[in-house]
């Protein structure tokens, strides 16, 4: 089987498999988020942490629990990696400075998963289990309740609740990613994914020279990482580390669980809403992004004439061989789509359009499919900007869902679609002129520029992978970087909570012939081609001079 | 010479965009001047000595007057006006009867007839009184009457941002912090870069892609639509008020005048066994000869139109005696004597009768006839329809006694106006629900709800049960259209989203409504409708359009600022533009150039043909959306041909 055949195979055989899961996937989640009985481990939860589970919150009630519980994992994360020096199985390292502790923190509570660090040599496996760990499952969740709180203003009609945000996180948590994470974590160690709590293991290599190997938790921590859409690995080579991704199976399923969930969640949407055919019309649009990304990005890598690469055969620099080209190209578009953020290859390392494409896929503001919970948000968000322009052009004030998209919904829609940009460009333009920052490049010119542009839209999108090449561990870089992730994360959720007030306040108004219908194909093609031309008008300048610049001589 | 150019040019977008809507705004005060000249300083006769607390009806017919400024009077102020004057100010008649030429407003230069009570009794300041004499209670404020409203809103003075417009704008606002990040942080890169841009080329990158397009006609277009309201003799309170009219749901149209003709025309004769058509036909035209009603007079028509029967005049037949219909006898006819002088023993006399069934078929027997079974079985199907059945019946006297009998039945029905079915068809096409309300029975109701095609139908309405509907419908969020005249309605009009007055209706009806049709055409709901829906689809078409148009300007300009440091860039230069500098003024010119070459279409709005919401979108979306993108390119491309011959820039 040639690499193309078996390339394709992955490709479709992923699909396959979406295609089955999401479906119980989606519904399950529904039910978990409309379920009105609580589990006896939630209800000690909530015992615990003195919440009422029976309370529907107002959106600044949802939105000041989430930020203040986003604000305590902040600290006490910080704290955790500040001290572990003095708490059991530091293995001797002694933390990061405070600088790069705030940046982890932020980073690790934003989904974001950006790492100014290497794994091996800075956290000890408490800080791992008890610190990042956690905050891969409950930042995760949060991005989830986020998304079931706009998904019930959708749903709901004059009333001012917008569900519970303690209820959402505790059931995300208990009800859907420990339970798939436990099966995944097996499965991940029968593929020979690492699991201890070894320290650094000193060994006689076969050659006769001597490495040290460093052990952990790392099954545990590599299946929350992809499923939550996390993407910080264990070890600084991330899923190109053998010990974290071993093999091209468990490749495979790696790039299945950071789908999984944002590829459900629009079914779970669609049940909600009680019309399915809304959740099919946003998956195809997700769909559509990440067939038409994987594609393009592989035949960017597989087509490439460069020295390096008709040496070698392939453009196989910053890939790993047991990958190959194929593997590499799914990983890279699946985990910049996504928000993961976990790489399996290196980016900086890809041709010059291939690179564009993964920065290209950041910054579409992710998605499609997007992270979990913010890919869902994030499309419904442009759904309504959407819906906007095509409602006028049908002749009657937009509509979304039975509910009118007024000035209201516009003003939080819009700031929601300049925000990020704002982050990313600013971010971006003051580190390529000052000179402390253009410092930390290790390419000049165009790719120097791109390595910035694609620091920032990863920070700013709360996907974390890096492009490397950008000596990212400096105060200019943990000051602003954490900044930015956390304004990239937290502003626009609270953008999206408000605008679930609003519209759970509406009443509901009826569906006729004149209402645009909101599913079918020319709906999917004026979502995609607003999402298409927003990105492209934002971005395009900034991408000229970067990866375009670069890739065409 | 590139920097005054591309300077001159962007200059000139700016000029151009508020040309649209100076234009549009043009067109309202040439309007308005011709109200004003309506409303020159009448003189009032403002009856004195008259206290709110007398009734109108007992006014005396002499009271003292004094001359008062028209500008001077109160609501509550009573006026006399007579033949030849021109009426102060709006108000009711409270009374007298005059004729009233209100072309100064409708344009219409019949006249129109005023009188006090009822629901004709509304007059408008501005208007003249062509005959008689009437007084008139006023009912406006100096400075708020019906024509200072219309002079503020064709002026646009009156105009306010509808949510619509107040959405977009704020999208468009976005939009533009949008670029002009994106234009500011691109300085950065390209001193990075090492191709630092001059100021002026920012400038025009921005001017070409912030919409400046649809900023610029997006008041014009809403000016526009209002004035296409105008122009059918429609005045709209509010601009809210023709939005609302594109979002309606329902409407609620009358059934007499809106969907049929307004009154029962005889469409069939149908006779009982043994009577042959031209008998019966001939018997019911002979009823009918003194009928003035429209359906006495339609029998007539019928009569001569479908059996070739021509119409007698009165005069024409020897010794008839007309009937008239009255309530007790609820029958009309006419008495003939055949041969022979009248009442004397012997004579032949040929009575004919025509009627309500009940009252024939007693007739009949009461001369001593038999009713045939028939009679009550077609009877009976007519009604079913939801017809009115007229019985025509004769008896002939002659020496041997009375012989009466049953001759047949006129079908009477209701004619819905020709057209109205497809109308409902399209409304159906477009998602809007249509309602009759009629006074009539169920039966007829249905019947007539049933050959117009229109959803639904009241019948027997009450003005509480329209409101009931109204609230009905809107309690399911729907919006809800309706049109009315009487003081009845006015509750009605004032609860629907969109309600439409009738000019001749009462003033209390035209306080309530958000819209007046001068020409108190009830079928006009459905062309406010579509303007209401036009105006919104040409805000998002050209929205779309404006935005799509920035994809061949990035092509343009792109490349222009950078090709000299990345020479790789000239492969985006897709249409060949023959210098940065053409191409970078090229786009400018374009974007100046697009604004003029759409305000028509601003002004007249985008071509709107009623159909769902998926076939609308698919074609606006092929004209403005993929049309916007294409035509740049071509547009920029042939301007550059021509700029790149001025010296300095090709």
């Amino acid at each position: 089987m040639n690499e193309v055949t078996a390339g394709l195979l992955v490709v479709a055989s992923l699909a396959v498999a979406l295609a089955v899961l999401h479906r119980p996937m989606g519904a399950w989640m529904a039910r978990v988020y409309t379920d009105p009985g609580h589990w006896r481990l939630e209800r000690l939860v909530y015992r615990l942490g003195g919440i009422d589970p029976q309370a529907d919150q107002r959106w600044p009630v949802y939105a000041r629990s989430l930020l203040a519980f986003s604000a305590v994992s902040v600290l006490a994360l910080y704290g955790l990696i500040r001290v572990q020096a003095r708490l059991p199985l530091a293995l001797r390292l002694t933390g990061p400075d405070p600088a790069l502790a705030w940046n982890t923190a932020v980073s690790f509570v934003t989904n974001t998963n950006w790492q100014n660090y290497s794994g091996e040599s800075t956290l000890g496996h408490l800080a791992q289990m008890a610190g990042l760990a956690v905050q891969n499952f409950v930042s995760a969740a949060v991005g989830i309740a986020v998304a079931v709180a706009l998904v019930r203003g959708f749903a709901r009609a004059g009333t001012d609740r917008i569900g519970n945000f303690w209820v959402d996180l505790v059931r995300s948590c208990v009800r859907i990613l420990l339970p798939i994470a436990a099966v995944g974590a097996v499965i991940l160690i029968a593929g020979g994914v690492v699991q201890n709590l070894h320290g650094l293991t000193e060994v006689s290599t076969l050659a006769g020279g001597q490495q040290v190997v460093p052990g952990g938790p790392v099954a545990s921590q590599e299946v929350i990482k992809e499923l939550g859409t996390n993407g910080g690995g264990f070890f600084n080579a991330n899923s190109s580390h053998p010990f974290e991704n071993p093999t091209a199976l468990t490749n495979w399923f790696e790039i299945l669980l950071l789908l999984l969930i944002p590829f459900s969640l629009p079914r779970a949407f669609g049940l909600m809403v009680d019309d399915v055919r809304q959740g099919y019309a946003i998956v195809a649009v997700m769909a559509l992004f990440w067939v038409v990304s994987v594609a393009a990005l592989w035949t960017a890598e597989a087509s490439t004439r460069s020295d390096a690469a008709l040496a070698a055969g392939a453009a196989l620099e910053g890939k790993e061989v047991r990958f190959g080209i194929s593997n590499s190209a799914v990983f890279a578009a699946s985990t910049t789509l996504t928000s993961t953020g976990a790489v399996n290859s290196f980016h900086d390392s890809y041709t010059p359009l291939g690179g564009g494409m993964a920065l290209g896929n950041i910054l579409t503001g992710e998605v499609a499919p997007g992270g979990v919970g913010s890919g869902l948000y994030g499309m419904l968000v442009l759904a309504v900007i959407s819906v906007f322009v095509a409602g006028l052009m049908v002749g009657r004030t937009p509509e979304y869902l039975r509910h009118k998209i007024g000035p209201p919904q516009m003003v939080l829609a819009s700031l929601y679609i300049l925000l990020t940009p704002s982050l990313v460009l600013i971010g971006a333009a003051a580190s390529s002129v000052l000179p402390g920052p253009l410092a930390a490049r290790t390419n000049e010119g165009p790719h120097g520029l791109t390595e910035i542009l694609y620091a920032y839209a990863s920070m700013a999108n709360n996907n974390g992978s890096a492009f490397a090449g950008l000596g990212t561990n400096t105060l200019w870089y943990n000051a602003t970087g954490g900044t930015v992730m956390l304004l990239g994360r937290f502003l626009p959720m609270v953008l999206v909570l408000a605008l679930a007030g609003g519209l759970a306040r509406q009443p509901r108004i009826p569906v006729t012939e004149g209402t645009l219908p909101t599913h079918g194909p020319l709906f999917v093609g004026l979502l995609t081609a607003v999402i298409v031309l927003l990105v492209a008008l934002t971005y395009v300048p900034a991408l000229a001079l970067g990866p375009l610049a670069e890739g065409l001589r | 010479m590139f920097g005054w150019t591309v300077t001159v040019w962007l200059w000139a977008t700016v000029v151009f965009a508020n040309l649209a809507e100076a234009v549009a705004e043009g067109r309202g005060k040439a309007q308005a001047a011709t109200l004003r000249s309506t409303r020159t300083h009448t003189q009032a006769r403002r009856l004195v000595g008259w206290s709110s607390g007398s009734l109108p009806g007992t006014l005396p017919r002499v009271l003292p007057e004094e001359p008062v400024s028209a500008s001077e009077l109160m609501p509550g102020d009573l006026v006399v006006v007579e033949a030849g004057q021109i009426i102060p100010g709006d108000g009711d008649v409270v009374t007298g009867v005059a004729s009233v030429d209100e072309s100064a407003i409708t344009g219409e230069s019949a006249p129109v007839i005023r009188e006090s009570g009822g629901d004709r009794s509304a007059v408008t300041g501005g208007t003249r009184v062509l005959s008689d004499r009437i007084v008139v209670r006023i009912t406006s404020r100096p400075g708020e009457t019906f024509i200072d409203r219309m002079i503020a809103l064709v002026e646009g003075a009156a105009r306010q941002k509808t949510p619509n417009e107040i959405a977009l704008n704020i999208l468009l606002a976005g939009l533009t912090i949008v670029f002009l990040l994106a234009v500011v942080t691109l300085q950065p890169f390209a001193i990075y870069s090492g191709a630092e841009q001059s100021m002026i080329t920012l400038v025009a990158l921005l001017v070409c892609l912030i919409p400046t397009t649809i900023g610029a006609l997006l008041s014009a277009i809403g000016i526009a639509g209002m004035d296409r309201l105008v122009q059918r003799n429609v005045l709209a309170m509010s601009g809210r008020a023709v939005e609302a009219a594109g979002d309606v749901d329902t409407l609620l149209l009358d059934k007499t005048g809106t969907i049929t003709l307004g009154n029962r025309q005889a469409t069939e004769l149908l006779p009982v066994p043994g009577v042959d058509e031209p008998e019966l036909a001939d018997a019911a035209q002979l009823a009918s000869l003194a009928d003035e009603t429209p359906e006495g007079r339609s029998v007539v028509v019928l009569a001569k139109e479908r059996y070739g029967l021509r119409e007698r005049a009165a005069g024409e037949l020897a010794h008839a005696t007309f009937v008239p219909f009255t309530a007790q006898t609820r029958m009309s006819g006419v008495d003939l004597v055949m041969d022979g002088p009248l009442n004397q023993p012997g004579d032949r006399a040929r009575r004919v009768r025509k009627g309500a069934a009940s009252a024939l078929t007693a007739w009949v027997r009461e001369q001593g006839g038999v009713v045939p079974p028939d009679v009550g079985r077609i009877v009976d199907g007519i009604s079913a329809s939801g017809g009115t059945p007229l019985v025509v019946a004769e008896s002939v006297a002659d020496g041997s006694g009375d012989r009466a009998r049953v001759l047949g039945v006129i079908h009477l029905k209701d004619v819905v106006k020709a057209g109205m079915r497809e109308r409902f068809d399209e409304m159906r096409a477009m998602g809007i629900r249509t309602v009759m309300i009629t006074g009539d029975n169920p039966l007829t109701a249905r019947a007539i709800a049933q050959e117009a095609g229109v959803d639904d139908f009241l019948a027997e309405a009450t003005p509480e049960d329209k409101m009931a509907l109204i609230k009905k419908e809107q309690s399911g969020g729907k919006l809800v259209a309706m049109t009315g005249d009487g003081t009845n309605d006015a509750p009605a009009l004032a609860q629907a989203d969109v309600g439409v007055a009738m000019n001749t209706g009462t003033s209390a009806a035209k306080e309530a409504g958000n819209m007046v049709d001068l020409d108190s055409n009830p079928t006009k709901l459905i062309e406010i409708v579509e303007i209401g829906k036009q105006l919104l689809i040409t805000r998002g078409a050209l929205t779309t359009f404006s935005i799509a148009n920035d994809v061949a300007k990035y092509f343009a300009i792109l490349p222009a600022m950078f090709v000299v440091t990345f020479p790789g860039l000239d492969r985006v230069n897709v249409m060949r533009l023959a210098s940065p500098n053409s191409a970078i003024l090229s786009a400018v010119i374009f974007n100046a150039l697009i604004i003029v070459a759409l305000i028509p279409l601003a002004l007249r709005g985008v071509r709107y043909r009623p159909s769902s919401a998926s076939s609308l979108l698919r074609r606006n979306l092929a004209v403005y959306g993929v049309g916007g993108l294409v035509l740049p390119f071509v547009g920029i491309k042939a301007i550059d041909l021509l700029v790149q011959f001025i010296p300095g820039i090709g």
